[in-house]
């Protein structure tokens, strides 16, 4: 029984956490009675259980998140859809229109291969392959814009306490960004300079992600580019 | 008879102290050892590694849908390995086209990594390891090991142990840890080993030339010595990525004095 870090360490995989009898959190495994991590991240001991926030992940669809994909191939009645997870996920004619599919209808005319989608996931079948929705507001293809990658596991950070970070981007940039748990992120502006200003914000985000304090430095550092423009 | 003999075990001693690997290392001493992750951009997780005068670069990507699809596997994800020398890592100019040897140290690289990896988690689908070797001076396998161990860590795949790797063998009779290119050709044996550090399992043995049933033990007890050395190395490495930074801000933070915003955020999403 006994703390073998400080919680915030760093820790790598193979790192033992905790002897004795607690809780596995996330991105921890238990062996012969002990707790030890599986991943590089930063160790958080709470009262019953220890967990491991993970600094590179990849993304692990759950049921719910927003996804930014990218269209991959056709078949009957279905989409099969590009979303960086282990597996492809499947679009369905049914979840993309508010119609049943019948042989003679074209699919391309809805989505076409290369086509852009934010898609909800509604739900990961037998195989858990995860099954995308396009029906509901602010989803469906996307017409204009860009894309841009981060790791998955920093996505929170991005979005901050309820939505602390990304809402202060939104009020600083004025640019419409849509975050993608899969780690894509959408950034559409109303000119380059904005987006280029997203980009930067958004990298200074991934690097630092493991820090504490992140979001007032943002927004300083925000100011500080915007007022060397002007 | 005696002043003979006498003067023999003289020479002898003598002879011991002058007695040095081709390099001036200690018998149980590494190569100069350095790993940097992070350092393919394109890449889900990379590494660079040189080892002594190897240098090697390593990108991991996936786990990812596997294609051909009839290769993955309904019930576990797969691991692929691909080991390559570059035409201009060895003198004279080799190649580019994958050897025999190749095909098997990809295929031993992939069973020495495989016990690491929780790949009952991705069903169908495939992660995919590159080593390229850059330059090549001895022990390219192990080192190869070592640079895929800290990849699949950055990459941020789960891991039951992080995979560290070192040879030993016997040159100019004596049992010695990490040979290089000359003494792995010169030398009389040549024992590669992988070892998950924290488990305390060998995922990797092989032997090459001849040797007594002492002689290997010792040998193997060497390398995995090694091994352990190699993973404080492989370590710093991942912490070295993120440890620059953490300094910096904790100094920025101490005067702004900031009420530090917890990691643990809510995942909510902005309307």
């Amino acid at each position: 029984m006994s703390v073998k870090f400080e919680t915030r360490d760093i820790v790598v995989p193979g790192d033992l956490l905790y002897e004795g009898r607690i809780r596995t959190g996330e991105n921890t495994f238990r062996r012969e009675g002990n707790v030890y991590s599986n991943k590089v991240g930063l160790v958080n001991y709470s009262k019953d259980r220890v967990s491991v926030i993970a600094l590179e992940g990849t993304y692990t669809p759950l049921v719910g998140d927003l996804v930014v994909g990218m269209v991959s191939d056709i078949e009957l009645g279905q989409w099969v859809v590009d979303i960086g997870a282990s597996t492809d996920a499947i679009l369905t004619v049914n979840d993309a229109i508010n119609k049943s599919f019948r042989t003679n209808f074209d699919m391309t005319m809805v989505l076409d291969v290369g086509d852009v989608v934010v898609a909800k996931i509604v739900d990961l079948d037998r195989r858990r392959t995860p099954i995308l929705s396009i029906v509901g507001r602010e989803l469906g293809k996307v017409h204009e814009g860009f894309i841009m990658k981060i790791t998955p596991s920093k996505i929170p950070r991005l979005i901050g306490k309820k939505g602390s970070m990304i809402n202060m981007i939104l009020r600083e940039t004025r640019c419409q960004i849509t975050i993608g748990q899969n780690g894509r992120i959408l950034i559409n502006g109303r000119n380059r300079d904005d987006e280029e200003l997203v980009v930067k914000v958004i990298h200074k985000i991934e690097t630092e992600a493991h820090t504490s304090g992140l979001t007032n430095r943002i927004q300083e550092y925000l100011r500080k580019i915007k007022e060397d423009r002007k | 008879m005696s002043k003979k003999t006498k003067k023999k075990t003289t020479k002898r001693k003598s002879s011991k102290k002058k007695w040095a690997r081709v390099d001036g290392r200690k018998p149980d001493e590494l190569r100069p050892l350095n790993i940097e992750s992070g350092v393919i951009p394109n890449a889900d997780g990379s590494a660079y590694i040189e080892m002594g005068r190897n240098k090697i670069i390593v990108g991991v990507y996936g786990p990812r849908e596997m294609h051909p699809k009839r290769f993955s596997k309904p019930n576990r994800g797969v691991l692929r390995c691909r080991y390559h020398m570059a035409p201009f890592s060895v003198d004279p100019r080799r190649s580019p086209a994958p050897s025999r040897r190749d095909q098997e140290i990809s295929m031993v690289i992939t069973d020495a990594i495989e016990p690491a990896l929780f790949l009952e988690r991705y069903p169908r689908s495939v992660i995919d390891v590159y080593a390229e070797i850059i330059e090549a001076d001895g022990g390219t396998r192990c080192a190869s090991i070592n640079a895929a161990a800290v990849a699949l860590a950055d990459a941020g795949i789960p891991m039951k142990d992080l995979v560290s790797s070192c040879a030993a063998g016997k040159y100019d009779g004596k049992i010695v840890l990490d040979l290089g290119d000359y003494e792995d050709k010169k030398g009389e044996s040549d024992v590669p080993v992988a070892y998950l550090p924290k488990i305390g399992e060998v995922t990797l043995l092989q032997m090459e030339g001849i040797m007594t049933q002492e002689e290997t033990e010792k040998c193997i007890e060497l390398a995995i010595e090694g091994c352990k050395q190699v993973y404080e190395a492989q370590k710093e490495a991942l912490k070295k990525k993120y440890g620059m930074v953490e300094e910096a801000e904790e100094k920025a933070e101490e005067k702004e004095q900031e009420t530090g915003e917890e990691e643990t955020v809510e995942e909510e999403e902005e309307e």
